[in-house]
């Protein structure tokens, strides 16, 4: 399968705030792309850049095949990915059936059905004002949009931010149907469990660095937490293993998050004498948590 | 929407450490296991399962391709998954019946033992999480 987006050695500095710190990603076609970090971690700087909306300070990137930093072809992006951004700004004097048929206009691959299906399932007031809109109602509007254009990549920037969760599922599902049509979805999210729910990639970067990127299945799959009581007390430094990313100890108790290699890290325990070892799964949270603390 | 998809699959959860493709394909061999769904029986098209699940369509292909590899679903080209007929031998039902009074014997040792309900459910745990590891 082709890669829709990449980069290399993507960088934003603000000032003297780097941003983005030499982001190299790959988005695969077909794939639900999640892409999480803290506030401030660089997630929104990112997408802008992809989408020519700001100038990268050095590096250089491209979806489609397209360079995001030439504008011309960030032309040509704009028309094939659809973007629904954090703020959700739209025209606040039209009323959503006004904004609606503005938008359709510029779309000739535009979804009728899906737009009739949203518009019922989402209860959007058709003739309101969007000024008039409440946040939740606004960003189903915005989502509507972005869904309807027919487009091969949809990037989405915190698309469930101030849903309640019933549309939150509702919102998941279309990812998931749009998904199954072909698009690509990239989006950026704070909400871990809905993203292990959708996502079958998933990127974390931290402070404008990239700290995992790897199939969820293979993060499920690998990470163990692993719990260990040994006869005598040990040390961290008795834990010098490939794969183990965390060690925390105390006493005669070890406790290790390990992301890879986890029998020859078992092996390595075992010599130690270990006396009883717990092998536990990781949740996605706790990895979050363990990558963007541990620094 | 299938009818299938509302009664025999349940939402994964998502948060439990364990792969949504396991919880899934878990569901699937239950629902032969207990006869909800019977040799020949057809599953839900990919992208209806991924709709009502709410879980990434590629999770489903890979579910419907392990299972065939693994022998309980027959993929026909074009037509969908379809659930494959059983094998020779003791069924699957007798066979979980025989694995459920070993477990209870097994629990009941280990309590006479001294060990409690908690840590004989983390030892377990601990061990099918070893043991996938080790897969």
């Amino acid at each position: 399968m082709g890669v829709v987006i990449e980069t290399v050695a993507l960088k934003k500095t603000y000032g003297k705030h780097e941003a983005v710190r030499g982001l190299n990603l790959s988005v695969r076609a077909g794939s639900v792309c999640a892409f999480l970090g803290q506030n401030g971690a660089g997630k929104s700087s990112t997408i802008k850049m992809l989408l020519g909306m700001i100038h990268p300070t050095s590096g250089t990137g491209s979806i489609f095949g397209h360079r995001i930093d030439r504008e011309k072809e960030s032309l040509l992006i704009r028309q094939k990915a659809a973007f629904v951004a954090e703020d959700k700004r739209l025209y606040d004097y039209m009323s959503v059936a006004q904004i609606i048929r503005f938008t359709k206009a510029f779309f000739p691959r535009w979804n009728h059905d899906l737009e009739r299906r949203l518009l019922e399932q989402f209860e959007l007031p058709t003739e309101r004002r969007i000024g008039q809109l409440s946040k939740g109602m606004r960003t189903k509007l915005a989502l509507l949009l972005g869904f309807t254009r027919g487009c091969e990549l949809l990037i989405l920037d915190e698309p469930t931010e101030g849903l309640d969760p019933a549309a939150i599922e509702d919102v998941l599902q279309i990812v998931v149907s749009l998904a199954a049509e072909g698009t690509t979805v990239f989006f950026s999210s704070h909400q871990i469990a809905e993203v292990e729910q959708v996502a079958d990639h998933v990127l974390m970067i931290d402070r404008g660095k990239l700290v995992l990127d790897a199939p969820m299945d293979q993060v499920k799959e690998q990470y163990r937490h692993i719990q260990a009581v040994f006869p005598e007390p040990v040390e961290e430094r008795d834990f010098r293993v490939p794969g183990i990313e965390k060690v925390r100890t105390e006493g005669r108790t070890v406790s290790l998050v390990a992301s890879h290699n986890v029998d020859s890290i078992l092996e390595h325990v075992r010599m130690l004498r270990a006396g009883s070892i717990d092998v536990l799964p990781v949740s996605l949270k706790e990895i979050f948590l363990e990558k963007v603390k541990s620094r | 929407m299938c009818y299938i998809c509302s009664t025999v699959f349940r939402k994964p959860n998502p948060s439990s450490g364990v792969p949504i493709y396991v919880q899934v394909k878990e569901q699937i061999r239950h629902a032969i296991e207990t006869g909800a769904l019977s040799p020949g029986d057809q599953l839900p098209g990919i992208r209806s399962l991924a709709e009502t699940l709410v879980i990434n369509p590629n999770t489903v292909i890979k579910v419907y391709r392990e299972l065939e590899q693994e022998g309980v679903l027959e993929i026909r080209h074009g037509l969908g998954a379809f659930v494959a007929p059983r094998r020779r031998g003791q069924s699957k039902t007798e066979e979980i019946r025989d694995a459920q009074q070993m477990v209870r014997e097994f629990v009941e040792t280990l309590k006479e033992q001294g060990l409690g309900e908690g840590e004989i459910r983390r030892l377990v745990e601990a061990e099918l999480a070893g043991e996938f590891q080790r897969r």
